[in-house]
Parts: C-alpha cells; structure tokens; sequence
C-alpha cells in the first residue's frame, strides 16, 4: 500500500459568494466522502483561507523574513487536503476523484517514502 | 519479453537492464551451444531469472512482490507462454498510455517499450535529440515508480476511457508518420509500420472494442495510398490526382470489412466514422464519383460525437467539394473565429483552393502565402509553392 496527498485546490471567491446552502452541501458532500471512504483515510483538514497564510524565508543573508500571504498567488488556493491510502495510483484517483471540490480541483501526490 | 519481465520485476528500468543481459547472455552462450530453437522464449527465461534474482536482493517489502512471482513464474508450459504474454503487452499499454502521464510521454514510452525502438529512434521520430528523449523517458518511468502507476488491464468501468487514450496515443504515431509535420519527406513509413503494428497488437488483444477496429481500419484504409501520394520526382500528389489503380487493395478490403464491424456499434465512435470517410474514398472508383453528400454526412456525425476545430475544417472542405467552392468558402469562414486553427496551415490552404477555383486570384494568392508560412513540410511547401507559381502567372 502507498499513501497519496489529496490537495483540494479551489476558488476562494466561490466559498466567499457561496449562499447558506451551498455551503451546507458541501460541507455535507465532505461527511459523506468521510464516511464512505473511512477504511482509506489516514487524515484530512480544510485550511482557513489564504489570507490567513504567513510565509516564511530566508534572504541571502541567511535572514529570516516573515510575510504575509501565501507563497504563491494563484487563482485555485490550496484550501484543504486528505491523507489517502491507496494500493496504486488508479485506486488513490477513484477515490480523490469523489472529493468535493466544485470551486476547483485536487491534486493527488504520492508520499514519498525514504528507505 | 520486456512486457513479461516487467511483470516480474514491476518496475520498468530495472527490467529494461534484465532484458539486455538476457541479450548479452545469448551473445556469448549461443555462438557455443547454438541458437535454441524458442530463442524468444530462452530470452523470456533468462530475463525472468535475472528479474528474479534482482529482487531477491532487494529490500523486505519488495520480496513480497517476488513472492507473489515466483509462484507463476516458474517453469511454464511452453504452450500457455503466449497467452501470458499477450496479457503482459495489454498490461504494459495501459501503462505506458496512463492518462496520468502527459501524451508526449505516453507516446514515447509506448515505442519505446512496446516497439522496441532504441531510445535514439524515438529522439528521431520527434526530431529531439537523443538526450532530450532520454530524460523524457527517465521522468515517464521514474513517474510510473514513484505514482505506483498499477501494471494492469483497467477494470471494466475504467476500460472505455483508457482504452480511449491507448488509441489516442497510436493515432497520434500514425498521423504524425502519416504527414510528418517538419522535415524533408511528407511520410515517416517507419512510424506508420509501427502505428499499423500497434493497431494491429491491439485488435488481437480487444478484439470486442469498436473503437479499436475503428482505428485499425482508419490506418489500413488511409494508408492504402501510400504508393501514390508523390510522384516520380517527389511533388506531392492530392487525392484528386492520385493513381486510384495503385492503391494497395488488400488493404482496403481488410478495412472496409472491420469499418461495416465498428459502424454496427451504436453510436458510432469517432475512429469508426473517420474510417467510414476514408472507406466511402477508398471505394469511389475516382473523385469525380466520390459520394460527396455521405462523406458531409459523416463528418457531421463525427462534429457531433467529436467536436474538434480540426474536425469542422474538414467538413467545411467536403461542403465545397459536395456544393461547389462558393459553399465551401461559406463554411469555412464560418470558422474563421476558431482561434485554435489559425497558424494551421490547412485552413489557409482549403481557402487558397476555393478562391483559387472561383478565380479571385489576389485573394487565393495571399492565403497560399498564408499557409506556406505556418507549413513546414517540405513537400507540402513545394506543392504550395507551384500553386502560388501558377497564380502569379
């Protein structure tokens, strides 16, 4: 068995301009993934938005700079993610492939395993 | 071989190196003992042992993949080898062909691995060099491994749309040696064999899909043409020109018996219908007698399962051609918009043709100069070229 990250990544605007029930039926859309995928999740989080991000790095001088923001501006942000477990790529993207993810899309990523 | 070994060692570099010490191991041992009389099935062997013993000296979780191989592995009846193998070239298609890849790659681990072209013949076909191809390779197999990209037959929800990209991947080696988009000659015959040779593979291995007939067909009966296509000194022939007496008929029957198969699968898959355009050719006895009406037709079927700009150019042509070249100028400008057909040098050159032939001569002037700057075939520059020529006349 391998592990595979799930990235949701999506349109913040969509969540922001998202009527009551929308929401709701994503949030319920995520309880149903849960539980019908319970025996292949090893964990999952949404993330608060984007900007509640702080981005750390060091300048050539080996400073450490703090800024606010994400590392990347992109349209689709990394908004939550789900740890799966997965015989192969093909079973890790059934599964990812019923993540709700209407204001955008996921990325699967294999974990890397060091020997 | 390399399919069954793959399926020993399930990972593909290392069974690459299986297979070649099986080769150099047949280099010393067979000018001794002689060459075995399976000699494919002795390669097969030696590079399973050799797959097998690599994994033995591999780590824990590993051995459980040997585990589970040694327990088919060994010493099989000969006559049941070549289903075995069969099932281990669909395996390895899928792989290669996995829409997780991108098709660039796709393409060319599938000649590589299922071809058996060395990696500087891939380079080749794509006009790379043999450097480039080699990393693209290593990515292709290095994201197989690290993905655990499985190395089987999809299921059968999954299998419609794999099946689709294997067939994507083997149209794309056909039409890029069909008319190869740069160079010196129109066709690359070395692509197309091995486009005709995949095709051919696949019809054994999934002999119930449409689709696949469809494809097969779409070849034999486009390639049916070959031998007229230039004329003795190299200018390109247009199908209206060409010697319809030296088309290759055994072809042509083999493929309009597996488009009447494809077409009986409702509804009609968009290599069975491109096939069935290229039969309704292939059966006029000119082109002059060409069914113009059925070939509009089927191409409007083909927009409607298969809507692609590419698609709609030819349509357009066959309207000119079915209704005379005001109707066809008509259609084409229709698509004039298509943002994704301009610098492709056949829209420019299907509009030279029709205002060319309702004598607007300025006009079919600047789209002949129009397509020969976005062509980069030589060949089909030529022909542009003497087109021009006469215009300027």
């Amino acid at each position: 068995m391998s592990e595979y990250l799930a990235l949701i990544y999506e349109d913040e605007a969509g969540f922001e301009t998202a009527s009551e029930e929308t929401l709701n039926r994503i949030m319920m859309g995520h309880n149903e993934f849960g539980e019908q995928n319970g025996a292949a999740l090893r964990g999952g989080n949404a993330l608060q938005p984007s900007m509640s991000a702080t981005s750390l790095r060091r300048d050539a001088s080996g400073k450490l700079v703090v800024t606010d923001g994400p590392f990347a501006e992109t349209k689709e942000a990394l908004g939550g993610y789900y740890l799966i477990e997965a015989s192969d790529l093909d079973q890790a993207i059934a599964i990812a492939s019923q993540i709700p993810a209407e204001f955008g899309g996921v990325e699967v990523r294999p974990i890397r395993v060091f020997d | 071989m390399l399919a069954a070994t793959v399926r020993v060692v399930g990972d593909i570099g290392v069974a690459e190196e299986c297979v070649q010490e099986a080769y150099a191991k047949a280099l010393s041992a067979w000018p001794v003992s002689g060459v075995p009389t399976r000699a494919g099935a002795w390669l097969t062997t030696v590079a399973r042992r050799r797959a097998i013993d690599t994994l033995r000296r591999q780590s824990s979780q590993e051995r459980l993949f040997a585990k589970y191989v040694e327990e088919d592995v060994a010493p099989l009846p000969e006559e049941s080898e070549l289903p075995l193998i069969h099932d281990d070239r669909l395996r390895l298609i899928f792989t290669c062909c996995h829409p997780a890849l991108s098709l660039d790659t796709q393409v060319a681990l599938t000649l590589r691995l299922l071809c058996g072209l060395s990696t500087a013949e891939v380079a080749r076909a794509f006009l790379v060099s043999e450097s480039t191809m080699a990393a693209r390779l290593t990515r292709g197999k290095k994201k197989i491994a690290a993905t655990h990209i499985p190395y089987r037959v999809p299921s059968t929800d999954e299998l419609p749309s794999r099946v689709d990209a294997v067939l994507a991947t083997v149209h794309l080696v056909f039409t890029t040696g069909h008319t190869a988009p740069i160079g010196t000659d129109l066709m690359r015959r070395d692509l197309v064999e091995r486009a005709l040779q995949l095709a051919r593979m696949l019809r054994e291995l999934l002999p119930d899909s449409a689709e696949v007939a469809g494809l097969l067909a779409l070849i034999l009966l486009t390639d049916a043409r070959r031998g007229t296509r230039i004329d003795l000194d190299g200018a390109l022939l247009l199908l209206s020109e060409q010697d319809r007496g030296r088309w290759d008929r055994s072809a042509i029957e083999e493929g309009a018996l597996l488009v009447r198969l494809a077409l009986r699968h409702r509804p009609a898959g968009r290599y069975a219908l491109m096939a069935a355009i290229a039969a309704v050719h292939a059966e006029a006895s000119s082109w002059e007698a060409t069914d113009w009406d059925e070939i509009v037709g089927l191409y409007d079927l083909l927009l409607a399962t298969w809507p692609s700009p590419v698609v709609a150019l030819n349509r357009a042509v066959a309207v000119g051609l079915a209704e005379g070249p005001a109707a066809g100028l008509a259609a084409l400008d229709e698509l004039g918009d298509t943002r994704q057909l301009s610098g492709y040098n056949y829209l420019a050159s299907a509009r030279a043709d029709f205002l060319r032939r309702l004598n607007r001569r300025d006009e079919a002037r600047r789209a002949y100069v129009e397509a020969l700057e976005s062509c980069d075939n030589d060949v089909e520059r030529a022909y542009l070229r003497r087109r021009l020529e006469e215009l300027e006349q």
